[in-house]
């Protein structure tokens, strides 16, 4: 039978050199940023030029703009750095939102139980080994059904998200102030009592460094340690990582532990270090976004910096246009989504190779 | 091929290049441009900041945008709105990056702002700082930061003598018994603000219709479409014959027309999309708020730390009565009532007109001064009433009186 067959050809490309792979992503930025300009003067008629520019004074726009666009840099980039040791092991982790909240949740449990009950350093420490345990156990949790009883991890995940987001909201209601108003406000705002302290006189310095030396620790982790051999092992297939003698069912939960916990460190540093309270959206979405700002990276530490700044900038920038240009936030949300399409989409030709069928029955 | 693709990426990196040199230069020139622009402006021009939590397509954040162009063109003032700012930390960025930006004023709208505020008036001396809705500025202790509410329980008292009007017509056309005179009430949460506003509504009926009784529903949240809609509709299988709101979406309106159940709105007129079953609607007007604050900052005034907008100061408005589905005479009889609360021979919370388990009130003591117990630390009944918005200018009145049967509650999350 002769199968019809489509114009083009479709073939799984070899590794590309590292220029023409970037050559593709830069020339995808670009084209993005085309459409994104058409798109913008078709729809509001005002000059593309403008409203890039006003995305980049949106971020970077003063020294306070750019320590927001920096410390919001420094979150999503430390929960994309968390979720992704167990992504590079296959494991579908959709908890992160959950496991930074439950670690928000921990902290400012004790934040607000024993504010008068310790000195603040004692407080920070105990808040500290609060988050990373509660994070930790959010990984543990669905890390230990799957390895002991093969549940579906993508799942169980998202259903603990639920349950963290179930457990804020109902401590919220026990720590509201005033009554009825369903919000805590900032935790000991007169006291100060376990707030993380400033470093250097600039209040988000001390996130910003945490993450740096994070995004080593984690890169290093990866690619130098034997965890991180163990882990792309596993990743690749689990048969040949029981074969080699790796026990798979250790490494799967040593590693969601990490996730867990450094998403609870994540938290710690939401709560104590930058927004001082707990509300049910305080992780805004950014558990979700960092599963794309890990992919987009190709679980690269260091590519992360720059796929979650990319975010950020835009994010950022969105808000500036709406205020600057009287357009709805919706708009900047189009203009992040086209850039983000052709972004994964420049993954396809990087991975595949698109030729243009001379004769289909000569090649048949 | 290969050559067509190495080609098709050539040409792509030059662009991408001369692209980014094209940019670059127009960045600068931008940035020059707004340099030489603003020591000008700041120099001469007072300016206005504001922070809003969503943006026009909220009823409860349209109002307050609309009162801030109003009040601002008015005093012909630069003004700068930002909207969509959570309760959160982003609250304190924004309002830090309107002072950077020479705003000698910034005015929040939303009640989990309030404490984001605090910090950005304590870093911020020179700059003046207003929230809507808040509770702490009286005991804060600071110049520059101050709290606005309005006496909208006497806006909701209007609004509940039109209703008991309506019931009135109801019970005289034999539609309804007089035992059968049941109002329904969609609340957001068992909070202060709301408990207050729906008992004024309900004794605003129960002046003209003695007999009425109301049931109150929690959505918890102040803005769940579906949630305020359900709500609506409970009521109204419970055999509630008219539906009043405190959220901010359509839900309760639309139902009320769906089912053809009489409605008294809030947040301004919902005629356009209920045109039969619409009675009137009370709400807030910011714009004499803004233009207080506003007039004395730029005049170097100290603007008060409590400040209760109200009939009188044009604060607290009532739309059009609509004819189509109030009662005749609705309209006499709502003024007749505003000129007795404005010269006081009136109040709303007047202690002889409800009771609480039974018994008349002589004394209440109301949670004034926000602490994380919430301990009742004011004496709220002043000559045989109950004084709302007097101690601060946000509401506490949060008894729950006879007549009013809470099917749930809601204590926010």
């Amino acid at each position: 039978m002769n199968k019809k067959q489509s114009l083009f050809h479709i073939a799984k490309r070899d590794t590309l050199p590292w220029y023409k792979s970037f050559a593709i992503r830069g020339c995808a930025i670009l084209l993005a940023l085309v459409v994104c300009a058409v798109v913008t003067m078709l729809l509001t008629g005002e000059n593309p030029v403008n409203i890039f520019a006003t995305i980049f004074k949106g971020a970077f726009g003063s020294a306070r703009k750019s320590w927001v666009t920096f410390q919001n840099l420094a979150v999503l980039l430390g929960i994309s750095l968390a979720v992704t040791p167990a992504f590079k092991m296959r494991f579908w982790n959709i908890g992160a939102e959950g496991q930074v909240l439950i670690g928000c949740l921990a902290t400012a449990a004790c934040m607000i139980c024993l504010a008068d009950k310790l000195p603040n350093a004692v407080l920070i420490l105990v808040s500290l080994a609060a988050a990373l345990a509660a994070g930790a156990l959010w990984g543990f949790l669905p890390a230990f059904f799957k390895a002991k009883w093969n549940t579906n991890e993508t799942l169980f995940t998202l259903m603990m998200n639920y349950i963290a987001t179930q457990l804020a909201a109902f401590f919220i209601i026990v720590w509201e102030v005033p009554k009825g108003a369903g919000k805590i406000g900032i935790i000991n705002q007169g006291t100060e009592a376990g707030w993380l302290p400033v470093v250097g006189g600039q209040k988000y310095l001390l996130v910003i460094l945490v993450v740096a030396v994070l995004t080593v620790f984690m890169y290093i982790y990866l690619n130098y340690s034997k965890h991180g051999y163990e882990i792309a092992v596993v990743g690749e297939s689990q048969r040949t990582a029981s074969y080699a003698g790796i026990k798979v069912e250790r490494v799967i939960v040593r590693t969601m532990v990490l996730s867990g916990a450094v998403c609870g460190l994540m938290g710690l540093l939401l709560t104590a270090g930058t927004d001082h309270t707990l509300t049910t959206t305080i992780v805004g979405g950014r558990g979700f976004t960092a599963v794309m700002v890990s992919w987009m990276a190709k679980f690269n530490p260091i590519i992360m910096i720059f796929t979650s700044l990319l975010l950020v900038v835009l994010g950022r920038g969105a808000s500036e246009i709406s205020s600057t240009f009287g357009l709805n936030q919706s708009f900047s949300d189009i203009l992040t989504g086209i850039i983000l399409f052709f972004i994964i989409g420049s993954e396809f030709f990087i991975t595949y190779q698109v030729s243009l069928r001379k004769s289909g029955k000569k090649e048949a | 091929m290969k050559k067509f693709l190495a080609l098709l990426l050539s040409l792509s990196m030059v662009l991408a290049l001369s692209a980014c040199g094209g940019t670059k230069s127009d960045d600068t020139t931008k940035a020059d441009e707004t340099k030489t622009d603003a020591p000008a402006e700041t120099a001469t021009d007072f300016k206005v900041g504001f922070i809003m939590l969503h943006d026009e397509n909220s009823t409860y954040d349209l109002n307050f945008i609309n009162a801030a162009k109003e009040a601002c063109e008015k005093l012909g003032v630069e003004y700068k709105i930002i909207t969509n700012v959570p309760e959160g930390q982003e609250c304190y960025d924004k309002a830090a990056e309107l002072a950077d930006d020479g705003c000698n004023i910034i005015f929040a709208d939303s009640f989990g702002h309030e404490d984001y505020m605090i910090q950005a008036a304590k870093e911020f001396p020179n700059v003046q700082f207003c929230h809507s809705t808040g509770t702490k500025a009286h005991t804060e202790g600071l110049s520059n930061y101050h709290n606005a509410f309005a006496s909208i329980y006497e806006g909701r008292y209007l609004a509940g003598v039109a209703a008991g009007m309506k019931l009135n017509d109801m019970i005289a056309n034999g539609y309804i018994t007089e035992d059968q005179a049941k109002m329904g009430y969609v609340g957001a949460f068992t909070y202060a603000e709301v408990i207050s506003g729906y008992t004024s509504f309900y004794l605003g009926a129960k002046s003209v219709c003695p007999s009425v009784t109301m049931d109150v529903t929690f959505t918890g949240s102040w803005y769940d479409e579906t949630a305020e809609k359900e709500g609506a509709n409970k009521l109204i299988a419970n055999g509630c014959v008219l539906i009043s709101q405190h959220a901010d979406s359509m839900g309760a309106p639309t139902a009320c027309e769906t089912a053809g159940v009489p409605n008294v709105s809030y947040n301004g007129s919902t005629q356009a999309a209920c045109p039969n079953t619409f009675i009137v609607s009370s709400r807030i007007d910011w714009a004499p708020y803004y233009e207080y604050a506003i007039t004395a900052a730029m005049n170097g005034e100290a603007i008060d730390a409590d400040w209760t907008g109200t009939l009188a100061t044009g604060s607290v408005v009532l739309t059009d009565v609509n004819t189509t589905a109030a009662a005749e005479g609705t309209q006499e009889a709502i003024d007749a009532v505003k000129a007795e609360l404005e010269n006081g021979t009136r109040h709303v919370f007047d202690c002889s007109t409800f009771t609480v388990k039974g018994e008349t009130l002589t004394s209440s003591k109301a949670d004034v001064d926000t602490d994380p117990n919430y301990t009742p630390d004011t004496e709220a009944i002043v000559d045989g009433y109950f004084a709302e918005s007097t101690f601060r200018s946000a509401p506490y009145f949060d008894l729950q009186i006879d007549g009013i049967n809470l099917l749930d509650t809601n204590f926010g999350g």
